[in-house]
């Protein structure tokens, strides 16, 4: 009963969306208040029947109901709870229907909190988020469906895919989604403008939170992903350029692209047509991602061309989604009027050179990802594009925009004046040098890039806390109107310094665990002990455990340093019965925010054991980087000036809370 | 998200028997020949695997070409040796990073091509605005003629 009950709840959502994506509209033509406020009704009630959907489709999973054949696939009556929950979207189609709940819940917090957006634009704006989320519906429940039974239900399930049996599974999905869905509202608004023909700063100043928070919950969930790949995988590697990790980062990038320009448009009321084009683009881009993994295109073109149903139809939603989203823009975006000029050397130049490099960026991950694909369409021949073409033509677009991010902050808006802000930026400068002579003399130099790299991202640390001791006249004012001001800071200040602080930290981190790692590749035998950059590793014997819905073969190692015991690793094998699965769990130990990283290899007739231990120095600053970029994405949205719906300034409001997710 | 990088893993990783891409057998005495074929191996691609490099493949061909790829060294090859040999045997496609040819003018090309043209466009942009913002705010010589002639009547009367 109750998968039929999710099945009709998707259909009813279906329903609900077609109203949404064509009423509102009418009314938008015809001038009926009434019907524009439709708009907002139906999303709410789309959202609840697609939140009703997902949840039949979870009871499934947690009763493990194998009469359903997506729970029959992909979930085992003995797998602990948390991975029945994790398992809804652990495949194909549970995970596009969460994919359309996000959607809808995007769709409902517009309908829900966006009472300050003119009637119309509001009304336009979810008719076009109802377009999106009818294609979707209709690819769900045609090719897709997740509550098909089965005319005899089998007694136990096939499991669900070992290596998605993790902690790391449960929320990278979920958030990764976030950021992907969350840029159509970004779409939508672009869309919506293009059809009025009309565009002004406020538009800007509605779009913003909303590319903020998907921007956040994408750079979270692309790091998380990093990290689940890096212990997982059981090799160490924290980014492949993997066509699917290219998915993700190429909308982070557009997105990133999408947030400097807005802020363009709402503060100096330029670049409009270039900020709608990116948020077309930023979707655009999540599209293809979605495309691009689900179609199963990159397996191979002829496993796409032999069951082509479900790829075709995405195809079809990005032909149109995509297509039409761009004629829609040459054809009204001249209607669009610029304002707003300012000098090459200003803020808005700075911003506009960082657009430049950002979708130059986005546009190498583009083309290295598909060449070999429309290559081999084209003439059948086969090259492959790797880490090693992305890592040399990536980094020379990443290294000027770094650079020029301290001054793009310090310069004024209009006109600026580039001598006087590299002047201001003399400690940067300063805290380069000595990081770039201090690496040297650390490391020596056999590695001449690796210290420009840290000399880089200090230069942009101590560059962001020289832009908040340049707001709050540190030193050149009393220390009291200093502190005065300080407080006074609007928060999206704090977050601009805190998220550029971020990357570089994400920098130091890729530059030392790329440059400084070591590894030692052995077959250990009991009782023997090897060591690695100072630590000390023991190997005390094999033992075997069994798990919930696996059996466990693990290695016990002792970490020794300077000779007192800092750590017993336990790298491990999981054998699954269910799918006859073996996974690697590597054993991780932090020291700061460096790793020792243990990975269990095969167990020899000899009774050795072959092991890979790596020394990862400062490999934490990676994700870590990542978070306080999102921490900083969090402290500008929650910016008074930002929130939308924001009530007028109150005294009392300023002392509360700060609420991180109004766009929730 | 990670279907594909599962398939992959499914496909090498996971085969019976199998879980360290470079096997310690594999490894050569002489550190300095096998730092070298680390390197070289991160550049070659296993062909049976998606987007993964030999160094870093389990599969049983990988380890067949990392293998070759030592004992190439081993011969005294030098690293282009290798690589060109590899690619005889198996074409440009074992190579991670596909050298500039015809065929991949335009993936080595676009970026850098649109780099240079955006930098152009701005520089255009920039001047013409310029031009336009001096045409908006300068005065004719008729202008500054009437403009003085209205200051001195001023000062005069």
């Amino acid at each position: 009963m109750i998968p039929e009950i999710g099945h009709y709840a998707l259909v009813l959502a279906l329903g609900l969306a077609l109203i949404q994506a064509t009423v509102p509209l009418y009314g938008t033509i015809k001038r009926d208040e009434s019907l524009m406020r439709l708009a907002s009704s139906t999303a709410v009630m789309q959202l609840v029947f697609a939140a009703g959907s997902f949840a039949a489709l979870t009871a499934c999973y947690v009763t493990s109901d194998f009469s359903v054949a997506n729970v029959f696939e992909n979930s085992h009556s003995m797998m602990p709870l948390i991975y029945k929950f994790t398992s809804v979207w652990g495949n194909h189609e549970g995970s596009m229907l969460l994919w359309v709940l996000i959607l809808a819940l995007f769709g409902g917090s517009v309908a829900a909190f966006g009472n300050n957006l003119p009637v119309t634009l509001k009304a336009n704006v979810l008719a076009v988020q109802a377009w999106i989320a009818c294609s979707f519906y209709f690819f769900i429940l045609l090719t897709s469906n997740p509550f098909l039974r089965l005319a005899r239900p089998p007694l136990e399930g096939r499991d669900l895919n070992p290596i998605l049996q993790d902690p790391g599974l449960a929320i990278h999905p979920p958030l990764l989604y976030l950021g992907y869905v969350g840029f159509s509202i970004a779409f939508s608004f672009a869309i919506a403008a293009l059809i009025e023909g009309r565009i002004d700063a406020a538009w800007a100043r509605w779009v913003r939170p909303w590319t903020l928070a998907a921007w956040m919950f994408l750079t979270v969930g692309i790091a998380m992903g990093s990290y689940w790949a890096y212990y997982e995988l059981g090799w160490g590697g924290f980014w492949f350029w993997d066509p699917v990790e290219n998915a993700s980062l190429m909308p982070w990038l557009a997105g990133t692209a999408l947030l400097h320009s807005a802020v363009v448009m709402e503060k100096r009321n330029a670049l409009k047509i270039w900020t709608v084009l990116l948020a077309i683009l930023a979707f655009s881009l999540s599209l293809i991602g979605t495309f691009l993994v689900r179609s199963g295109v990159l397996t191979s073109v002829h496993a796409f061309a032999e069951d082509p149903s479900r790829g075709v139809f995405i195809l079809g939603i990005l032909v149109l989604f995509i297509g039409g989203g761009l004629s829609l823009f040459a054809w009204r975006a001249p209607l669009l009027k610029q304002g707003g000029l300012f000098a090459p050397v200003s803020r808005e130049g700075a911003l506009v050179f960082n657009n430049l490099f950002l979708t130059t960026a986005c546009l190498t991950v583009f083309v290295g990802t598909l060449y070999p694909l429309a290559l081999e369409a084209f003439n059948g021949e086969k090259i492959s594009v790797g880490a090693p073409f992305f890592n040399l033509t990536f980094a020379p677009l990443f290294i000027p925009l770094m650079f020029a991010m301290p001054f793009g902050t310090l310069l004024a808006w209009k006109r600026g004046d580039l001598l006087g802000v590299a002047q201001r930026l003399m400690a940067a400068f300063a805290a380069g040098i000595a990081a770039i002579a201090l690496t040297l003399v650390a490391t020596g130099t056999q590695h001449v890039l690796a210290p420009f790299g840290i000399g880089l991202a200090f230069f942009v640390i101590v560059g962001a806390l020289v832009d908040i001791a340049e707001r709050i006249a540190l030193f050149r004012a009393p220390l009291k109107a200093s502190w005065s001001r300080m407080r006074g800071l609007p928060r999206s200040a704090w977050g601009t310094a805190i998220a550029h602080a971020g990357v570089a930290v994400t920098l130091i981190g890729i530059t030392g665990a790329a440059t400084w790692g070591t590894e030692r590749i052995v077959a250990m035998k009991e009782g023997q002990t090897i060591t690695l950059s100072g630590y000390a590793l023991t190997f005390d014997g094999m033992v075997q455990r069994s798990g919930p819905n696996f059996r466990v073969l693990a290695g016990k190692f002792t970490l020794r340093e300077g000779g007192s015991v800092i750590g017993i690793m336990e790298p491990s094998k999981r054998t699954f019965g269910a799918r006859g699965m073996t996974t690697t769990e590597a054993a991780l130990l932090s020291r700061g925010v460096s790793q020792l990283y243990l990975s269990l290899g095969d167990v020899n007739g000899d009774g050795t054991v072959a092991i890979r231990f790596y020394y990862k120095p400062l490999v934490l600053l990676i994700w870590l980087g990542a978070v306080v970029m999102a921490l900083g994405g969090a402290l500008s949205l929650s910016d008074r000036r930002l929130r939308v719906g924001a009530p007028k300034p109150a005294a009392k409001a300023a002392n509360s809370a700060p609420d991180l997710q109004p766009a929730e | 998200m990670r279907r594909l990088i599962i398939v992959a893993v499914l496909s090498c990783l996971l085969l019976p028997g199998a879980a360290l891409a470079v096997k310690p057998d594999e490894i050569l005495k002489d550190p300095v020949l096998e730092a070298r074929a680390r390197a070289l191996s991160q550049e070659l691609r296993c062909m049976v695997c998606q987007n993964q490099s030999i160094d870093d493949s389990d599969a049983p061909l990988a380890r067949d070409l990392r293998l070759l790829v030592r004992d190439r060294l081993e011969k005294g090859d030098s690293d282009k040796q290798v690589l060109d040999f590899l690619v005889a045997r198996y074409g440009n496609f074992v190579l991670l990073k596909p050298p500039v040819e015809p065929a991949t003018l335009l993936l080595w090309g676009l970026s850098p091509l649109v780099l240079v043209i955006g930098i152009g466009a701005l520089v255009v942009v920039a001047r013409r605005r310029r031009s336009i913002a001096l045409g908006v705010e300068g005065l004719s010589a008729e202008e500054q003629r009437r403009l003085d002639r209205l200051v001195h009547d001023d000062s005069a009367s």
